[in-house]
């Protein structure tokens, strides 16, 4: 287990390394000049040329990397030419709220997708199974942005009874704090718990079938108990493996659901740092949720191994 | 498995609770609307308009404009212009001062626009580059001595140029004095989340503190027109700036009302007409193709059909309800015919023109409109969406045809015109030159009368219709949404919302 952490470990520094310089060469093809953008309607020349100097835009590509890794080495991952805060601080404000916002994803991902893919598995072929497939395909094919539009339009212009958009800190009331992420976390869980409803649902249909199931059930054991003790349980390892990657995906930025519900977190902050060239910003966030992906990856195989004891060998 | 969701949501909901503290909105607290999250809020650093949307409850300036745009004093009282016209002395409000306590004085107007002047990466130098240097005449007056005649100069200090803050707060901060702004305006600052809220709390030194009801003033970026909207139905915002199409919205929802304005800004085509090989196109060298394609379009049905008529049709750099318009030169009814009279004696009966415009349903949506349109004369407008950046620097360098493009506007004429269309000016992306608009447009900047100034715009407006390196479209209007509760809302024609007389019942 632990050369099997160790030597996983080792890999995250070049993976990096690589998604570093990947994301540092891709924006270089980026139309648009960031000092342009950032100079205002004005576009005064003198104003210009001084950001130029100042965000070392005038330096050749393999100067400016290096100066920024020099600056990641020394934890300063530059500053944002936009608002001229540190991209440190700006990552540390905005990954609680990501975070939080993909945990509750997952969470209303897994109370839905587990309990329809385990019904559907269980009641194979039937009309249960069939209507929790109809939702999974509901689920997956419906754009974000276009549920998330109808769910504000619902809950917040008809009935009033959500915000519409916006993000309240849970240190300033927790209340509050969900009544702005419910309908966030339940687009982007909606999406996911369609997956995870289809993957359990194949996992389950196969554990069902297999010897020591049959064993459990000639045992008399109730069918509530092979399903939920000796079946789920093995059936949860692919399952975990998406959960993971789907969290590291939500990690990363939920784009279009940010956007819509106006949530500062990742996805809101790259893109906006996208359309503005804000250099710094994007790399600073594209290193950090990298690094964030590895980790859950990571953290994906340990949880195989200590769910399923058969794989520790 | 039940018991392992169960866990992580109790954790969830303990960690939670346990940092959790009250929440609750005051009566008086009024959340505005941007459109975009601003750049940072240092007056002089800079760049959006957002930014000066906020900055305006923050910071007072020397002057400021009012509802007929005309200069009203501020931190000003009193101002008079030497005989030469380049003396301007300013009698300065007494008894005002900043948020930390610091004294509004004439060392302050000194060091203020000093740093608007000087500071790197200013984009306030521009603005007021006429002034040579700022003398102190005593602790409330102070004389503004000029390189040359300028008679945009009070506009520009009824602007961002005229913002004052506090030397002492400024000192201390240096560069980063946007992250936490010190001024003399009615609201200090609180906090600010990038890209969620910037919170700003009632000064009670305010200096004109009785026009003050508010408590606090929460701005909330929402790039999307249709959240906007939403939140401001639902109750998320008071006000807010909304889209042309959803004025029937506002209109029968009895938990809102409009307000509009005429705005002081323009859209418009900018024609490369000397800007590298892509001016090399009869649209560019021929200025009766340009005509003709002005001849094409409808500027009133355009304005129908894309803005449900909410619009100002202009075909001049202010708007024709603007007292520098100039009368005599009115927009131009759609001749089809003359358009392609016109086009034949170009010898150009069908021009390909490629034509920028930025990725933005409504641009796009105005661009299919002239299009339409101006096939019927023989053009063949192939329309080019681009990302807003890349646009813009396609544009300074001179790769693109035609340019669809708006100019937020300034409050002096000249603010809309002298730095699109000088030779040599820094956003003249077509590279038009006219010596003689070059000489007419300076002139007006050395007179101050209006009369005088209208004179030398005219000689303008005759070069610039007949030239037509800018085709002016329409004049977009400020449309804001204001939630029923609030009372005292006057929307002002350059966009900024003022805080002052603002109630929510």
């Amino acid at each position: 287990m632990t050369t099997f952490l160790l030597r996983r470990l080792a890999l995250v520094l070049p993976t990096l390394f690589f998604v570093s310089v990947l994301i540092f060469g891709l924006q270089q093809l980026l139309p648009g000049d960031p000092a342009l953008a950032m100079a205002g309607e004005d576009r005064d020349p003198a104003v210009i040329a001084f950001l130029r100097q100042k965000y070392h835009l005038d330096e050749p590509f393999p100067v400016r990397y290096l100066l920024w890794v020099e600056g990641v080495l020394a934890g300063d991952l530059g500053e944002s030419i936009r608002i001229k805060r540190p991209v440190r601080d700006l990552v540390l404000e905005k990954l609680p709220v990501t975070a939080e916002l993909a945990a509750l994803a997952i969470v209303i991902a897994l109370s839905i997708g587990l309990p329809m893919g385990i019904l559907a598995a269980v009641k194979n072929d039937s009309a249960v199974d069939y209507a929790a497939t109809m939702v999974a395909l509901w689920g997956r094919s419906i754009p974000n942005f276009w549920l998330g539009i109808l769910l504000i339009l619902l809950f917040s212009v008809e009935w009033g009874l959500l915000p519409a958009s916006g993000f309240v800190s849970p240190a300033e009331s927790l209340s509050r704090n969900l009544a702005t992420l419910i309908m966030p976390a339940f687009v982007l869980g909606n999406a996911i718990a369609a997956v995870m409803m289809r993957h359990t649902r194949s996992a389950m249909l196969e554990v069902l079938s297999s010897d020591y199931v049959r064993t459990a059930r000639a045992k008399g054991l109730s069918e509530t108990r092979v399903v939920l003790h000796h079946a789920l349980r093995n059936a949860l390892v692919p399952v975990i493996t998406l959960g993971a990657l789907e969290f590291g995906e939500l990690l990363s930025g939920a784009v279009l659901t940010e956007q819509v519900f106006t949530i500062p977190g990742f996805g809101k902050l790259i893109v906006d740092a996208v359309f503005n060239r804000d250099y710094a910003v994007v790399q600073g966030v594209v290193l950090c949720t990298a690094l964030a992906f590895i980790l859950l990856n990571l953290f994906a195989d340990v949880a195989y191994v200590l769910i399923n004891p058969r794989l520790r060998e | 498995m039940t018991k392992w969701l169960t866990f992580v949501a109790a954790c969830w909901l303990i960690v939670t609770a346990l940092i959790s503290g009250p929440g609750a909105v005051s009566a008086q607290t009024l959340r505005i609307g941007l459109a975009e999250d601003p750049d940072m809020l240092d007056p002089t650093l800079s760049r959006t308009f957002v930014s000066y949307v906020v900055r305006t409850a923050l910071c007072d300036k020397l002057f400021d404009i009012g509802l007929e745009q005309e200069i009203v004093p501020q931190l000003a009282t009193q101002w008079e212009w030497t005989d030469d016209k380049r003396g301007l002395i300013i009698k300065l409000r007494p008894g005002v001062k900043f948020h930390d306590g610091e004294p509004f004085d004439a060392a302050a107007v000194k060091f203020s626009i000093e740093r608007h002047l000087t500071m790197p990466g200013s984009t306030r130098k521009s603005d007021i580059s006429a002034i040579s240097r700022v003398e102190i005449i005593d602790d409330h007056t102070v004389k503004l001595v000029l390189l040359t005649p300028f008679a945009p100069l009070l506009a520009q200090l009824a602007a961002a140029a005229g913002t004052m803050i506090s030397p002492k707060a400024a000192q201390a901060a240096g560069e980063n004095f946007g992250s936490h702004p010190v001024c003399a305006g009615p609201f200090k600052f609180v906090e600010r989340v990038a890209q969620d809220r910037i919170v700003l709390e009632r000064f009670a030194d305010y200096w004109d503190k009785d026009k003050i009801k508010l408590e606090r003033i929460v701005y909330l970026p929402i790039p999307d027109t249709t959240v906007r909207l939403a939140n401001l139905q639902s109750g998320g915002l008071d006000l807010a700036g909304v889209a042309a199409t959803d004025l029937d919205t506002v209109r029968k929802d009895p938990r809102l009302k409009l307000a509009a304005v005429s705005g002081i800004g323009y859209s418009g085509i900018t024609i490369n007409v000397a800007n590298g090989e892509r001016s090399k196109t009869p649209m560019g060298r021929d200025a009766r193709v340009r005509q003709a394609l002005e001849l094409s379009i409808d500027r009133e049905a355009l304005n129908q059909v894309v803005f449900n008529g909410e619009f100002e049709p202009g075909n001049q750099w202010v708007p024709p309800t603007n007292p520098y318009y100039v009368k005599e030169l009115p927009i131009p009814a759609r001749d089809v015919a003359k358009a392609k009279a016109l086009l034949a004696a170009a010898v150009a009966p069908n021009p390909v023109v490629a034509m920028t415009v930025t990725n933005n349903p409504v641009v796009l949506q105005t661009a299919q409109v002239i299009q339409a349109m101006a096939k019927e004369s023989g053009f063949d407008i192939r329309i080019q969406a681009t990302e807003f950046a890349s646009a813009l620097q396609l544009a300074a360098k001179g790769d693109f045809e035609a340019f669809m493009l708006g100019w937020t506007g300034r409050v002096d004429p000249d603010g809309n015109i002298y730095n699109l269309v000088t030779c040599n000016s820094p956003f003249n992306d077509g590279h038009y030159c006219n010596p003689e608009v070059d000489r007419e447009l300076d002139a007006a900047r050395k007179v101050d009368t209006r009369v005088d100034r209208l004179a030398h715009y005219r000689n303008v407006a005759e070069h610039i219709l007949q030239d037509l390196p800018i085709i002016y479209l329409y004049h977009a209007k400020w449309l804001y949404a204001a939630s029923a509760r609030l009372s005292g809302f006057i929307p002002y024609p350059d966009g900024v919302i003022r805080p002052q007389g603002l109630q929510l019942e």
